[in-house]
């Protein structure tokens, strides 16, 4: 498949809609813009490079996103379609879109929350149970499934559920 | 055992690099040989979520050393292709795990040190390093509070968590003053605003230190002897076992892949 560039900013669309559609694999409501893990698309020609961010350094998530966008593009007619990894700036969750949280919530996930104190120990915070919406939650570890989610459970409906840490 | 040693051109700031990513490698290594094993469920994700964390630190700034190199090494050579006397980490990240209380002691007194070292590298005139001093920041704030918060619960729970806690305190606290020692290389890098004064952070480290202890009913040694060694590549006899562990794949047959 070979694409006339005659409009770049459409391509760039095309490009940057190709790639948003990659969805992260441990989370698979979420695609990788919900998440602020898209940067950046750029086009040089009919080329096109993608920037992504990790979340956590060691988050093994980043290789299979990086191949996904990579089948993605290409499924959408870009030739050798190129990932490159940025750092700085260090991703937040406040990149996080509103509707993103929406979706986790929906999915099951307490959406993060930025009035915690990163520092403070045995800190207090209260999560909405995503499942019964109750306060009455409580921490059970701050390390859960995957590095971005630590582990609650909601004393109203019994139910354990994941929360999206704030980071 | 047949693939041989690389050598590696060690400038100033690639063995500043190399020490850093050594000491995470080294670290989330030991994290990791808990996975499967820990006291609870809960514990063996946290350990091994805090292992990856540092793993992935140490693939960056291997990444960082082996640019600046400018060689033909990369991540994994720097990790998989190095000898003992090559390994540039603190003594204290190759200590054995013993029981959970030393592995909770030894992780609590690196990550006080990383949490404030990173936060301070934020600002280095080295756009790598201060990206990735920015990442590492916010997982240390993590890794310290879980370690701090497991120092109090043992040091003041049970008699026997106590006495666990504070004999691992007594062991590990001459392994600390490696991280505040500084050569003449290194000098120079802070001197240019690469590199931070690590001398600079002990008042505040052991006002950490003094916080959670105190709260955990402990006792920090009155003793300022320390060992070093790990910087020039002079280890305890733990790291050779280490490594034949985590170098044996790419030692039996080498460049293999997934």
């Amino acid at each position: 498949m070979v694409i006339a560039v005659d409009d770049n900013t459409a391509l760039r669309q095309r490009a940057w809609d190709a790639a948003a559609s990659v969805v992260d694999p441990e989370i698979p409501v979420l695609s990788i813009a919900d998440l602020g893990v898209l940067r950046d698309v750029v086009l040089d020609g009919d080329r096109v490079e993608v920037a992504i961010t990790p979340t956590y350094s060691g988050c093994p998530a980043m290789n299979m996103i990086a191949i996904e966008i990579e089948i993605a593009l290409e499924r959408a007619g870009f030739r050798q379609p190129k990932v490159r990894t940025v750092l700085s700036p260090a991703w937040t969750t406040e990149w996080m879109s509103e509707e993103g949280r929406q979706k986790l919530r929906a999915y099951g996930i307490a959406p993060p929350q930025a009035s915690h104190s990163r520092r403070a120990l045995f800190g207090e915070q209260a999560v909405a149970c995503p499942q019964c919406g109750s306060d009455k939650t409580e921490l059970l570890s701050e390390f859960g499934s995957t590095s971005c989610k630590a582990l609650w459970r909601c004393r109203s409906c019994r139910e354990p559920f994941d929360y999206f840490k704030c980071h | 055992m047949a693939t041989a040693n690389i050598e590696v051109s060690e400038t100033p700031l690639v063995l500043y690099a190399l020490r850093r990513a050594d000491d995470a490698l080294i670290l989330g290594h030991r994290l990791s040989e808990w996975c499967g094993h820990a006291p609870m469920l809960e514990e063996d994700m946290a350990l091994s979520n805090i292992a990856l964390d540092l793993i992935g630190q140490a693939r960056e700034l291997y990444t960082y050393a082996a640019k600046t190199e400018g060689k033909d090494n990369d991540e994994d050579k720097l990790a998989y292709l190095r000898d003992v006397r090559q390994y540039r980490n603190l003594l204290l990240v190759e200590q054995p795990n013993g029981d959970f209380a030393q592995t909770l002691v030894r992780q609590f007194f690196y990550s006080a040190f990383a949490d404030l070292y990173w936060r301070a590298m934020m600002t280095s005139r080295d756009a790598t390093l201060a990206a990735i001093a920015a990442k590492s920041e916010k997982e240390s704030a993590y890794h310290l509070r879980h370690a701090s918060e497991w120092i109090i619960r043992l040091g003041d729970g049970t008699d026997e968590s106590h006495r666990r806690a504070q004999a691992a305190i007594d062991q590990l606290w001459a392994f600390t003053g490696e991280m505040f020692a500084v050569d003449d290389g290194e000098r120079g890098l802070i001197h240019a605003g690469i590199a931070v004064d690590p001398g600079t952070l002990r008042g505040r480290w052991l006002t950490t230190l003094s916080g959670v202890i105190g709260e955990a009913t402990l006792t920090l040694p009155q003793t300022d002897w320390m060992q070093q060694g790990g910087r020039s590549g002079r280890h305890s006899e733990h790291l050779g076992h280490l490594l034949s562990e985590l170098q044996s794949m790419q030692r039996t047959f080498p460049g293999q892949t997934w």
